[in-house]
């Protein structure tokens, strides 16, 4: 509990002539949620593919539990309980919303830690899906994936991440796209991860509710890290202020 | 010594055959199965041009060449423009249209039509004399062959670097959004490299055929060794084609020379095999394989 | 209601109002059948009339094709084999290509590779077509799966190329190597007991694969590869390696073209470079893409129609082949949902003319 569950130590990643991490750290201690924020084009979504192992870095290590998990395969980094969700949301169309989380909960990952055959994945896989919003009443787990609107669908990705029983969650831009109501009723969702002992590494650019549930923010400005601390702090300073020059700031 | 030499030719054979289809699938992502097909066919019409016709032979080549180039664009306008975006039909249709060409011109007895079997169709050389370079008999055409090669290739990097649309070509093979949004058409961005393409298969069968015969087996053998320099030296990659045609045509001349000529598809395998395992993208590929997309 | 201007106006308004009218009276109505959503499994036991509905398609599939060898001639008989061989590689091309998104143009090598490994056993070590025919299979199958791996892991396009090429190079091995009795072939290998052994034994592995495939594809295997098919990130991102569900879907894919190569070699007692003909690649996927690519059934019965077809061309020479190809591209360009898809949709709803 005294080292910091995930460990990114200076990674750098470059893409042809462009860097677009430099030599960037942070920790991500167990069962607390951060905010990892930043203007376009920081670099903050090609950090989580470093973490998770879409991307390989070109220096730097990123440690899960004390053991070195760059360069391992995105299979093989999920399947050790860090899980992320994707900006550009591609839900499986051809199956119905339920359907996609059978993927899930064929991996590895849940065959070793329920012990052999789950029984009833489709039960599973809907009970999943009403913990956290999808009603069972109106039939909406069972409605083609394609033809959910986004605030769904941002759960369904959630729910992909949850069906894995992970230790980490990434979730990259979760509430971007969806309205306030939407966003005020995802946020008891997220409390409820970190009560389960789920820690949570977020990417928003909406701050104010942001704010709302981070312990933690780390602010990323051209792939380096500008700042790290509690939210008042961080956002008092000066420089952040400048980063985000024309973006959403705390002062409506 | 004559494997450095005879490896040299090989290699800038290879090179002729593989850059029309570079070219094509780099630009549009469209693998021109019929590339083979259009190789042959230009021998083919060549031959008729000059036996039947009596047509004067450069201008024959010519005017097989323009026949090949427009055949590429409307394959493009006809079949390939409807499946742009699902890959599996592309690949598909493409794939039939090669075969259809090049079955086709197996036909025989057909309104007195013999087919293309046997050693009957012989194109005529350019020049007949041959020359000695460093102790090894070697004869003029293919000598022509290597300079006409290496002509190509400089005229080709030169087009693509210095003419507004070799450019425009390279702006789509390097991000086809971004190019669309600069005002440039994909869809006549593929007709034209389509064309190019095809008149460069065309090309390299005029420069190549005249050395042996003309024969449907030759359009699959060239398909396969476009298709293997391309694998090996990287889909796409225009260094890699150049790299991996002359890896091949040397490790092809020197096996020739140690086992014995029917081993050139042990090679090509093994080399296949090889690189798929060790270096999937290619020699120089810049494409990762699945990663990177998202 | 109109003003009663003028009286040419209205003889005229009121002929052409009344066809007008006329055609108006009838309009086409169409209907789905909803009740498809409650004949899904267990439910259907409740009604006859769903029971038939349900079942009748595929009772008629099923009786039709193993009274085929009832009532044809010998010489069609050979044909509806060869069908039969034809329709397992349709059935493998199109489980590859819809299901997991990889195009496989060289089906030819399966078939290649389970004739040879039969033939070869049966020749060398002398075992009877009972213990060639599974082993072959299996042993096809693997082999073909080793050579495919390693463009597994890469794009789409790397494997429709390697799979085109492995067969026509192949057979240059062959005969350049000298092995395998090289261009000759190896003959004089056992046959089946009589004839109909071998017609109801392709049709029987004919029906077994296609019903064996749709309940795999509506399986948790199915639906990984189909989700990898989509979206093959987000299936990564939830901890399941790529590469071996694609692995899995290549061999069984071999599994059904290498018990036809092997199958065939017994048939006709002879093993050449034929087996690994140009023809064997690129008819399945004709029949496929005609059939209804997506629907396994499609593609088995694209294949015993396209199959006889060829038959009756045999003047022709190597024109099928131009054949087959024209009609893959006409309906790929005109009508790519295929005979079979087409088919179900029209049987799912149901069309009238309805008094408006």
């Amino acid at each position: 509990m005294d080292e910091a569950l995930l460990q990114v130590k200076k990674v750098t990643k470059t893409f042809g002539g462009i860097t677009a991490i430099r030599e960037m750290s942070l920790d991500l201690d167990r069962g607390e949620i951060l905010g990892l924020i930043g203007p376009n084009g920081s670099g903050k979504t090609t950090l989580v593919n470093l973490i998770t192992g879409f991307v390989r870095p070109n220096s730097g290590e990123v440690f899960f539990k004390q053991r070195k998990i760059t360069g391992l395969q995105p299979h093989k980094i999920a399947d050790l309980g860090v899980t992320r969700t994707f900006q550009v949301m591609r839900p499986y169309h051809s199956l119905p919303a339920y359907k996609n989380l059978i993927v899930p909960l064929n991996s590895p990952r849940i065959r070793r830690t329920r012990g052999g055959n789950l029984g009833d994945k489709d039960g599973v896989a809907i009970d999943l899906l009403e913990e956290i919003g999808f009603e069972r009443d109106a039939y909406v787990p069972y409605k083609m994936a394609s033809s959910l609107p986004l605030g769904y669908l941002k759960r369904l990705e959630l729910g992909r991440c949850l069906a894995l029983k992970p230790e980490i969650i990434i979730c990259d831009e979760i509430f971007s796209g969806l309205s306030m109501a939407e966003i005020s009723t995802m946020i008891p969702v997220m409390e409820k991860l970190q009560m389960e002992g789920i820690s949570v590494m977020m990417i928003e650019h909406r701050l104010r509710e942001l704010f709302k549930l981070v312990n933690r923010v780390v602010v990323m400005n051209f792939g380096e890290k500008l700042a790290e601390g509690i939210p008042e702090e961080v956002m008092a300073r000066a420089d952040v202020r400048k980063a985000y020059l024309g973006t959403e700031e705390l002062t409506c | 010594m004559d494997i450095l030499i005879y490896g040299t030719v090989n290699s800038v054979t290879f090179a002729l055959i593989a850059v029309g289809f570079t070219l094509v699938y780099g630009v549009s992502r469209l693998p021109n199965f019929a590339h083979g097909a259009l190789y042959v066919l230009v021998g083919f019409l060549t031959w008729s041009f000059v036996n039947d016709l009596k047509i004067f032979y450069p201008l024959a080549i010519l005017m097989s060449l323009g026949i090949a180039s427009l055949l590429g664009v409307v394959i493009y306008r006809l079949i390939l423009i409807r499946l742009r975006g699902l890959p599996t039909s592309e690949i598909i249709a493409s794939f039939a249209v090669g075969l259809i060409i090049l079955e086709g011109l197996r036909l025989q007895g057909i309104g007195g039509f013999k087919g293309f079997i046997g050693p009957f169709y012989v194109l005529p050389s350019f020049f007949d004399s041959k020359l000695r370079i460093a102790g090894v008999l070697i004869d003029f055409q293919r000598l022509f062959v290597v300079g006409g090669g290496l002509t190509v290739v400089v005229l080709l990097w030169l087009f693509t670097h210095y003419t507004k649309i070799g450019l425009s070509l390279r702006a789509i093979a390097q991000d086809e959004q971004a190019a669309m949004m600069l005002g440039i058409d994909s869809d006549r961005a593929a007709v034209i490299s389509l064309s190019i393409g095809s008149a460069l298969a065309g090309l390299a069968a005029v420069l190549v055929l005249p050395l042996g015969n003309v024969t449907t087996e030759a359009g699959y053998r060239v398909l396969i060794y476009a298709l293997a320099v391309c694998i090996i030296g990287g889909l796409g990659s225009w260094a890699g084609t150049i790299l991996a045609s002359f890896v091949l045509g040397f490790a092809i001349i020197t096996s020739t020379a140690l086992f014995g000529a029917l081993w050139e598809s042990v090679v090509l395998v093994g080399a296949i095999i090889l690189i798929l395992i060790f270096r999937p993208s290619g020699l120089l590929g810049k494409q990762k394989e699945l990663e990177e997309r998202v | 209601m109109r003003n009663e201007c003028n009286g040419e106006d209205q003889q005229r308004d009121r002929v052409i109002g009344s066809r007008r009218l006329n055609i108006q009276e009838r309009r086409k109505e169409r209907l789905d059948r909803g009740i498809k959503v409650r004949t899904e499994g267990l439910y259907a036991l409740t009604s006859w009339r769903e029971m038939g509905y349900l079942l009748l398609p595929r009772l008629l599939l099923i009786l039709g094709f193993l009274s085929f060898p009832l009532w044809l001639d010998m010489y069609w008989q050979r044909v509806l084999c060869q069908a039969g061989i034809y329709a397992l590689l349709a059935l493998g091309f199109d489980f590859l290509a819809e299901y997991v998104g990889l195009v496989c143009l060289g089906g030819a090598f399966f078939v290649g590779s389970g004739a040879y490994i039969s033939g070869l056993l049966n020749a060398q070590m002398g075992w009877s077509p009972l213990l060639t025919i599974p082993i072959a299979t299996v042993f096809g199958a693997i082999v073909s799966t080793v050579v495919l791996f390693p463009c597994l892991r890469l794009r789409g396009i790397y494997f429709a190329i390697v799979s085109f090429m492995f067969p026509l190079l192949t057979v240059n091995m062959i005969i350049a190597l000298n092995i395998f009795g090289g261009t000759e072939g190896i003959s004089a290998l056992a046959s089946f007991p009589n004839v109909w052994v071998d017609q109801y034994l392709i049709l029987g592995m004919v029906i077994l694969s296609l019903f064996a495939l749709r309940r795999l594809v509506n399986e948790d295997f199915g639906l990984i590869l189909r989700a990898v098919k989509d979206n093959d990130q987000a299936v990564k991102a939830s901890g399941l390696d790529i590469t071996l569900y694609k692995t899995k879907a290549v061999f069984i894919a071999a599994l059904m073209g290498c018990f036809g190569g092997a199958y065939l070699c017994h048939l006709y007692g002879w093993v050449g470079i034929s087996q690994f003909a140009m023809d064997f690649s690129i008819l399945p996927i004709a029949g496929a893409v005609m059939g209804g690519m997506g629907t396994l059934v499609g593609p088995v019965l694209g294949a015993f129609i396209l199959t006889p077809m060829s038959e009756a061309l045999r003047g022709f020479g190597q024109l099928r082949v131009v054949l087959y190809c024209l009609i893959l591209i006409g309906f790929i360009v005109y009508k790519p949902e295929g005979l079979m898809n087409y088919l179900q949709r029209k049987y799912h709803q149901y069309e009238h003319w309805e008094e408006v």
